[in-house]
């Protein structure tokens, strides 16, 4: 009896061990499981920016693609890309804010409505070569634009209109139902409320959420290659009927040549791409910040 | 992107309350105002209905080409076919090694991707301090933010390279390396979707298991993860969903030599490597190389349509339970 009680003890001391042991092993074990994402952009990072910063100067920002790499630049691209994505913004905005109106304010819990919902909840997972198809299937050639800015801004601008509209919606969500009842109160119909109490509430979150969407759409390079094909261009656009390319699809046609100097030049066209990036990353997290510090107020 | 996710799933499992206050809304207002009303609200659903037409658009331009592909060629030789040389002669049109190809880059990228973004979950949402989470998660939100170029720049110039050294027949565009760094690509992910199905998992679930005695990691792997499944297989269902539709990655290293291999050292090619190729040609409208693409595209379309319906099934079903 007592020898047995010792031997169940010792088995219970082994097992603590294993135990201990265990939880330092899968301590370990999910902590790296981390460093693999963190490190692997690490990696990334000092790679692109290793390669490409003795190449990033004046001339390469200022300068038309050209066969020697010492000269090119990445202006044309550089400049497509500030129209499509100004014509994308244009497009998508009103629509977009438009839907999530429709599907807070307005929509009835009916059929119809979940059918938007749900199909605004597939569109943002359809792969977005799919939608240069439709770009190029119904924009390009069914409706006769030619692979023109405005054409590769329509087809951007359905691609990201899910996001879009998702952020709207949160963004009117977040409105407290305080400011809608004191507004009701005051005599105002449903419109005049969203006007002048929804809208102007909601207008950081839906600017943010629209900043957010927009730098998808200028890492994009599938879909604008189905519209725009891959062009060499020595001149900015003037006018939305005009061809362009963009940063991502000059990158792309760097990265495809086998020299080593214009692999190089992708990557100093990735930094540029990388500091937009940034740029309107830091511009959407700014006024989150500041949105919400207001609605604490 | 992973955010944009989680918040359409919050969505969709929600039930609409935004019944409004119609009914103490004035009757007696301006007839104007009243009018102007009423066409905002027409305006504001034609907005919604843009959405509703995009898909329609999706399908209409799908099928229309595609079905003058399948009057030349038909949908069973294409379905079943084992050759894709559809701009060398022989001309053949079987559709097979590109799905082999998909396949393939998608399964490498899952053995990478759905192991690491798991343990990422249990670490942020299970032993992570506070400060620690809110200084890793932006971090893998670069991750997920970074165009795909530059993953293709990076697989190229940079992974290949690396393997090659202790690889030696690994040619230059190969089908692992591209996995590997698609795998890299999905973290995000699979980790966030995976992390909110764990937070939804309620505390004294925990709890209870911490006051039997239970340890930090067998809360985590006996309680948590058995409880967040359903959320956690939506989070790799929908991954793996966003590994089919990758394209640009896959089109840069892993090569435009479409082939019936399981083989991941080999040059494969994508389908939706294969609409870049054939985009970038300018291939004459109307021709049969011209509809091969949206023959292709609706293939690649009908597969991640199908795997997100599942997946968002998974994301109902999870928040159903808590």
């Amino acid at each position: 009896m007592k020898s047995s009680n010792i031997d169940i003890k010792s088995q219970l001391v082994q097992r603590r061990k294993l135990r201990k042991f265990l939880g330092v092993f899968f301590y370990g074990l999910f902590l790296s499981a981390v460093l693999v994402g963190v490190i692997g952009l690490g990696v990334l990072l000092f790679e692109i920016l290793s390669n490409g910063i003795p190449w990033i100067n004046w001339q390469f920002l200022t300068d038309y693609p050209s066969r020697h790499p010492e000269e090119a630049g990445l202006y044309s691209a550089f400049m497509g890309t500030m129209w499509v994505m100004g014509m994308t913004a244009v497009l998508t905005v009103p629509v977009g804010v438009g839907a999530a109106i429709y599907l807070e304010e307005y929509a009835a819990d009916n059929f119809l409505t979940r059918l938007i919902e749900i199909n605004v909840a597939n569109l943002a997972g359809v792969p977005s070569i799919v939608y240069g198809l439709l770009g190029m299937g119904l924009f390009v050639y069914w409706m006769g634009l030619g692979r023109t800015i405005l054409a590769g801004a329509m087809t951007l601008s359905l691609l990201v209109l899910p996001i879009v509209i998702l952020a709207s919606r949160e963004a009117i969500k977040a409105v407290p139902g305080s400011y809608r009842q004191g507004a009701y109160a005051m005599g105002a119909d449903k419109w005049q409320v969203i006007k002048g109490v929804v809208l102007p509430s909601a207008i950081p979150g839906i600017l943010t959420g629209t900043i957010l969407a927009l730098s998808r759409a200028i890492g994009e390079a599938a879909p604008v290659i189905a519209i725009s094909a891959l062009v060499y261009l020595t001149f900015t656009p003037t006018h939305p009927m005009e061809r362009f390319t963009v940063l991502p699809i000059q990158i792309f046609n760097w990265i495809a040549r086998p020299q080593d100097e214009f692999r190089s030049l992708a990557a100093a066209g990735i930094i540029v791409l990388l500091f937009i990036l940034l740029v309107m990353n830091s511009i959407a997290v700014f006024l989150r910040n500041k949105y919400q510090i207001r609605s604490e107020e | 992107m992973e955010r944009v996710l989680g918040i359409i799933l919050s969505l969709i499992s929600e039930t609409d309350n935004s019944q409004n206050m119609n009914e103490f809304q004035n009757s007696k207002k301006p007839r104007s105002i009243k009018l102007e009303g009423s066409i905002v609200k027409w305006l504001f659903f034609a907005c919604a209905a843009v959405s509703i037409l995009t898909t329609i658009g999706i399908l209409f331009t799908l099928f229309y080409q595609a079905l003058s592909f399948f009057d030349e060629i038909s949908v069973w030789d294409f379905l079943t076919g084992t050759r894709w040389t559809p701009i060398l002669k022989p001309r053949s049109y079987g559709v097979l090694p590109l799905v082999s190809g998909t396949l393939l880059v998608t399964s490498i990228a899952a053995a990478v991707a759905l192991p690491v973004g798991l343990m990422t979950a249990i670490f942020l949402s299970e032993y992570a301090p506070d400060k620690l989470r809110r200084i890793l998660k932006p971090v893998l939100e670069i991750l997920a933010g970074v165009p795909t170029v530059v993953y293709g720049y990076f697989a190229l110039t940079f992974v290949t390279p690396l393997l090659q050294t202790f690889l030696d027949d690994l040619i230059i565009f190969n089908a692992l390396s591209a996995g590997l760094v698609m795998g890299v690509m999905i973290i995000p992910m699979v980790s966030s979707l995976s992390e909110d199905a764990m937070i939804a998992v309620p505390r004294s679930l925990r709890e209870g298991a911490y006051a039997l005695g239970a340890t930090r990691y067998e809360v985590s792997l006996r309680i948590v993860v058995p409880s967040a499944l359903s959320g956690i297989i939506a989070a790799f269902i929908l991954a793996l969903s966003r590994a089919i539709g990758e394209t640009m990655l896959v089109t840069i290293a892993a090569g435009a030599t479409p082939r019936l291999t399981l083989n991941p050292m080999e040059s494969i090619q994508t389908m939706t490597a294969y609409i870049v190729q054939l985009s970038l040609g300018e291939a004459p409208v109307g021709s049969l190389e011209y509809n091969t693409i949206f023959a292709v595209g609706l293939v690649l379309f009908a597969m991640t349509l199908m795997m997100n319906l599942l997946g968002f099934w998974f994301v109902r079903k999870y928040r159903e339970i808590y």
